[in-house]
C-alpha cells in the first residue's frame, strides 16, 4: 500500500523533539513532507481538533506480532525479540519475520545472539543483519558465559549492530519468580536479590566499554543497576537503558494474592526500586520505554504463580502509562514520545519515530486526556494478561497512519 | 498480614459464624487473632474425645471429604484422614502419583473434576505457593490448605499452638485469655523453604508470642523484620532465654543449589543438643513438626526428653485440630444454626 494522496493535518499540537508546537503536518509519498505549511491543492485535509499529533510508536521490544493490539496502542513499528518458536537465529527466519507485519505494521526482527538462544555458540549475525535484523539480542535470558558475551560484543561492534541484553545474573536468579524481600517472604515465592540485575549490568557495561559495542539493556529496574548505567553514561560508554511501564507503575505489592498477571521477567521490585526507575526516567538515565508485549493465555497464566509463564500484554497500555508520567510532572510530552518512538527508532536505525521532514509518515493522533478503563476481558491483544486490569487510565490513539496510509480513524 | 484485633470483653469472639467468617482455611495470614482462638477452643473439645476408646462422632456423617495431595505426605495425610473419619465423614484420598496430573491435566481441570464429584470439603497439599488458593477460587466447597509450596501450612501452626496451650495449661502457666502472650519462641532451621515457619511466625505473633528465627544466612529469607520476627544466625544467641525451641528439618528436596556445606557441618552450628538446650530457659519446651532428621537438626536424647519434648503431642493435637477445622468449615453446609447467612470473608 502506497500513500495515494498527500495529507495535511491541521489544528493539531505537534509533538516534536523541540517541544509541542501548533502547526500543520503534511504527509506525502509516505514521508513527512513539511511542518507548518498550508494545505496544497488536492490535499486531504484532516482537522485534529486540538489533539496531539505524534510520531507512531516504535516499540522496542515485543515478543509477539499482535497487530490489533499494536494499532490500538498507536504502535507502527516493533522490534521483535528472537524468542520465537523456532528462534530467530537463521537468516531465512529473520527475512520472514521482517515482512510479517507489512503493509500496515513494520516488524524489525532482532537477531538471536546465539544459536537456539542457548548462550553458547554465536549465530550467523552478519547474514541475519543483511536479511533485515536491526539489532542482536540475547533473548529472555542472559548469556552466562562472559567469554561468549565478549566475542558477541566484539562481533556486533564490527557489524555496527546494537546488542540488546537481558540483564539478570542467572546464578543468582536461578528459579526465582520474585525479588527477595518482605513480599516474597510472605508469599513463600522463590526469590532472588535485586543485585542479580546490577551484577549482570556491571558485566555487560564493562564488556561494552572494552569492545566499543553499543549496548542496550532492555530492562533496568533496580536502583543499583540504574546507578551503574548513569555512571557509565557519564564516562561516555555507548549504553542505553529501557524499561516497561510495569516497573514504574507497580511494585512487588502487586504480587499479593499470587496474581500471575504480575509475574514478569525481571520480577516486580520493592517500592524503592520503583522510585529509582521514575528518577531515572526523569534524569534521562532511561532512554526507552517499551511494552514488552507478550500476550499469554490461561494455559500459561491460570497456574500457581511460580508455574505461570512470565510476561504481560502491554501494547495497549504503553501510551497511557507513559502519559501518566507527563501528568505527574516527571517528564514532558517531547520526552515521552522520545522514550516511546524517537529513541527506539535511533536504536534500531530506522527512519521514523520523529516528526521531521523526510522521516516515514508514521503518525498518530492522540487524545491525551481521553479516559478509559483497562479491561483484561476486552482487549485487542491475543490475550488479556495485563497487571493493570480495571485501572482507569487517560490517553488514547484516535487515528493512525503508517507511511501516510490510514490504519485507524 | 494478620490483623490483631481485641476480642470483645464479654467473650473471646463473636457469636455464630462471625466467629469464623471464612469459607476456606488457606493462610494464617488471613485470620484475626480471635478467629485463631476460636479454632483452638473448638479443637480442645476434640482432644478429650480422641482419648476415649470409642472415637467415632457422627457430626459429618454423609459428607464426602477429598484429600488431594499433589505432594507426598505421610503424617499430614494420615492426620486429615483420621480426623475426617472420626467425624463420620467419607474420606477419599487422591495421590498425585496416581492422578491424571501425571497425564498433563492442569491443576484447574483437576480442581473442577474434584468439584464435579460434589465433595463437601477438599484438603489440598501442593508443591507451589499459592496453588491451594487458586483451587479454592474454582470450587464450591470449603478448601483446607495442607501446605502450599513455601507459603503456608495453617493447620500445622494451629496444632503447634494447641500443643503449646495444652502443655502450658498442664504446667499451670497458660494465660487466662488463652493466648501465648510474652512466650519467647525460637524457630531454627531451613526457614527459607519452610511453610511451617511462615505459618508459625504469623500464628504465634497473633497469639502474642515473641518470635525469633534462626538459620544460616542462605536459609534466612529477607524481610523477616517486616514480618515482626527477629532474625539470628547464631543459634546460641537465639536460644538465650527461650521458652520454646521449634526445630525445622533441612528441606533438601526444595533446595535449588547448595545451601550448607554438609549435614555434619550444619549440626555443628545448628543442631539442638543437650548442651545447647541448656542455654534456653530452664524448662524450655522442644518442638518439631516432623519428619525429624535425628542427629542433624536435633539429637535423639533431646527429641525424646520427657517433660520437655512435646513432639508426639504435636502429632496427637494434629488430629484434634484438623477435626475442629473440618467441623467448623462444614457448619454452613450442615445447616448449623447461626452459620447459614452472610458473605464470606
Amino acid at each position: 500500500m502506497k500513500q495515494q494522496r498527500p495529507i495535511t493535518i491541521t489544528g493539531g499540537r505537534l509533538v516534536t523533539p523541540a517541544g509541542v508546537v501548533e502547526k500543520t503536518l503534511r504527509l506525502a509519498d509516505g514521508l513527512i513532507a513539511a511542518l507548518g505549511e498550508s494545505p496544497a491543492e488536492g490535499d486531504q485535509v484532516i482537522d485534529a481538533r486540538g489533539q496531539l499529533v505524534a510520531p507512531g510508536l516504535v516499540d522496542c521490544c515485543v515478543f509477539t506480532v499482535d497487530k490489533p493490539a499494536f494499532h490500538f496502542g498507536g504502535i507502527t513499528r516493533a522490534g521483535l525479540m528472537p524468542d520465537q518458536n523456532p528462534p530467530l537465529d537463521h537468516p531465512a527466519r529473520v527475512r520472514f519475520a521482517a515482512s510479517s507485519g507489512k503493509p500496515d505494521m513494520w516488524v524489525h526482527p532482532l537477531a538471536a545472539a546465539t544459536q537456539g538462544l542457548a548462550g553458547e555458540q554465536l549465530a550467523e549475525i552478519a547474514m541475519m543483519r543483511d536479511a533485515g535484523a536491526k539489532a542482536v539480542a540475547t533473548g529472555r535470558a542472559w548469556i552466562a558465559d562472559s567469554g561468549v558475551m565478549l566475542r558477541l560484543m566484539q562481533y556486533a561492534a564490527m557489524l555496527g549492530l546494537v546488542v540488546i541484553t537481558h540483564a539478570e545474573d542467572g546464578g543468582l536468579a536461578g528459579k526465582a519468580v520474585a525479588t527477595a524481600g518482605e513480599m516474597a517472604t510472605r508469599l513463600g515465592l522463590p526469590s532472588a536479590p535485586a543485585e542479580a540485575e546490577a551484577l549482570a549490568v556491571a558485566r555487560d557495561i564493562a564488556l561494552a566499554e572494552m569492545t566499543g559495542a553499543r549496548l542496550h539493556l532492555r530492562q533496568v529496574t533496580t536502583r543499583g543497576a540504574l546507578a551503574l548505567v548513569r555512571a557509565a553514561k557519564a564516562r561516555g560508554v555507548a549504553v542505553t537503558a529501557g524499561v516497561t511501564p510495569a516497573h514504574f507503575m507497580l511494585s512487588d505489592l502487586a504480587l499479593a494474592g499470587f496474581r500471575t498477571f504480575a509475574r514478569l521477567s525481571p520480577p516486580l521490585r520493592p517500592e524503592d526500586d520503583r522510585q529509582a526507575v521514575i528518577e531515572a526516567l526523569a534524569d534521562g538515565t532511561i532512554d526507552v520505554v517499551a511494552s514488552g508485549h507478550d500476550p499469554r493465555g490461561p494455559e500459561d497464566k491460570r497456574l500457581p504463580f511460580a508455574d505461570a509463564a512470565p510476561g504481560m500484554a502491554g501494547a495497549e497500555t504503553l501510551l497511557p502509562m507513559v502519559l501518566s508520567l507527563v501528568r505527574d510532572g516527571v517528564i514532558d510530552l517531547s520526552r515521552a514520545f522520545d522514550l516511546m518512538a524517537g529513541a527506539p527508532a535511533r536504536l534500531l536505525g530506522v527512519n521514523a519515530g520523529v516528526l521531521a521532514p523526510g522521516a516515514e509518515a508514521d503518525v498518530a493522533l492522540v487524545d491525551p486526556e481521553k479516559p478509559w478503563v483497562v479491561d483484561a476481558r476486552r482487549m485487542e491483544a491475543q490475550a488479556g494478561n495485563t497487571p493493570f486490569d480495571r485501572q482507569p487510565v487517560q490517553g488514547r490513539v484516535t487515528a493512525l497512519w503508517k507511511g501516510g496510509v490510514a490504519i485507524r480513524g | 498480614m494478620t490483623s490483631v484485633t481485641t476480642p470483645p470483653a464479654s467473650s473471646r469472639y463473636p457469636a455464630g459464624r462471625r466467629a469464623f467468617p471464612h469459607r476456606d482455611l488457606i493462610a494464617i495470614g488471613a485470620l484475626a487473632t480471635h478467629e485463631i482462638l476460636f479454632l483452638l477452643d473448638e479443637a480442645e473439645r476434640w482432644v478429650a474425645f480422641n482419648r476415649q476408646p470409642q472415637k467415632r462422632a457422627e457430626a459429618l456423617a454423609g459428607l464426602t471429604i477429598i484429600n488431594a495431595f499433589f505432594e507426598n505426605s505421610t503424617r499430614t495425610l494420615l492426620s486429615f484422614e483420621i480426623a475426617g473419619k472420626r467425624l463420620g465423614a467419607d474420606v477419599v484420598n487422591m495421590h498425585a502419583a496416581q492422578s491424571s496430573v501425571k497425564k498433563g491435566e492442569t491443576l484447574i481441570d483437576t480442581a473442577m473434576t474434584l468439584n464435579a464429584m460434589r465433595a463437601d470439603a477438599i484438603v489440598i497439599r501442593h508443591q507451589s505457593s499459592g496453588a491451594v488458593g487458586l483451587i479454592a477460587g474454582k470450587v464450591d466447597c470449603p478448601v483446607l490448605n495442607a501446605g502450599d509450596g513455601q507459603h503456608e501450612h495453617p493447620t500445622q501452626a494451629l496444632l503447634d499452638a494447641l500443643a503449646l496451650r495444652q502443655t502450658l495449661r498442664a504446667r499451670g502457666e497458660l494465660a487466662s485469655d488463652g493466648t501465648l502472650t510474652g512466650l519467647k519462641v525460637t524457630i531454627c532451621g531451613d526457614v527459607l523453604h519452610s511453610r511451617v515457619a511462615r505459618s508459625n511466625m504469623l500464628c504465634l505473633q497473633a497469639l502474642g508470642a515473641v518470635v525469633r528465627v534462626c538459620a544460616p544466612p542462605a536459609l534466612l529469607p529477607m524481610g523477616l523484620d517486616m514480618i515482626g520476627a527477629e532474625a539470628f544466625t547464631d543459634f546460641d544467641a537465639a536460644l538465650a532465654g527461650a521458652d520454646v525451641v521449634m526445630m525445622l528439618r533441612l528441606q533438601n528436596e526444595r533446595m535449588d543449589g547448595q545451601f550448607i556445606p554438609s549435614p555434619r557441618e550444619y549440626r555443628h552450628l545448628y543442631g539442638l543438643t543437650q548442651a545447647r538446650l541448656a542455654l534456653a530457659g530452664g524448662n524450655a519446651i522442644v518442638m518439631h513438626p516432623g519428619p525429624m532428621n535425628r542427629g542433624v537438626e536435633i539429637d535423639s536424647d533431646v527429641a525424646d526428653m520427657p517433660g520437655r519434648s512435646i513432639i508426639t503431642q504435636q502429632v496427637e493435637m494434629g488430629v484434634a485440630m484438623r477435626m475442629a477445622c473440618l467441623e467448623v468449615l462444614t457448619r454452613r453446609a450442615r445447616g448449623i444454626a447461626g452459620w447459614g447467612d452472610g458473605e464470606w470473608v
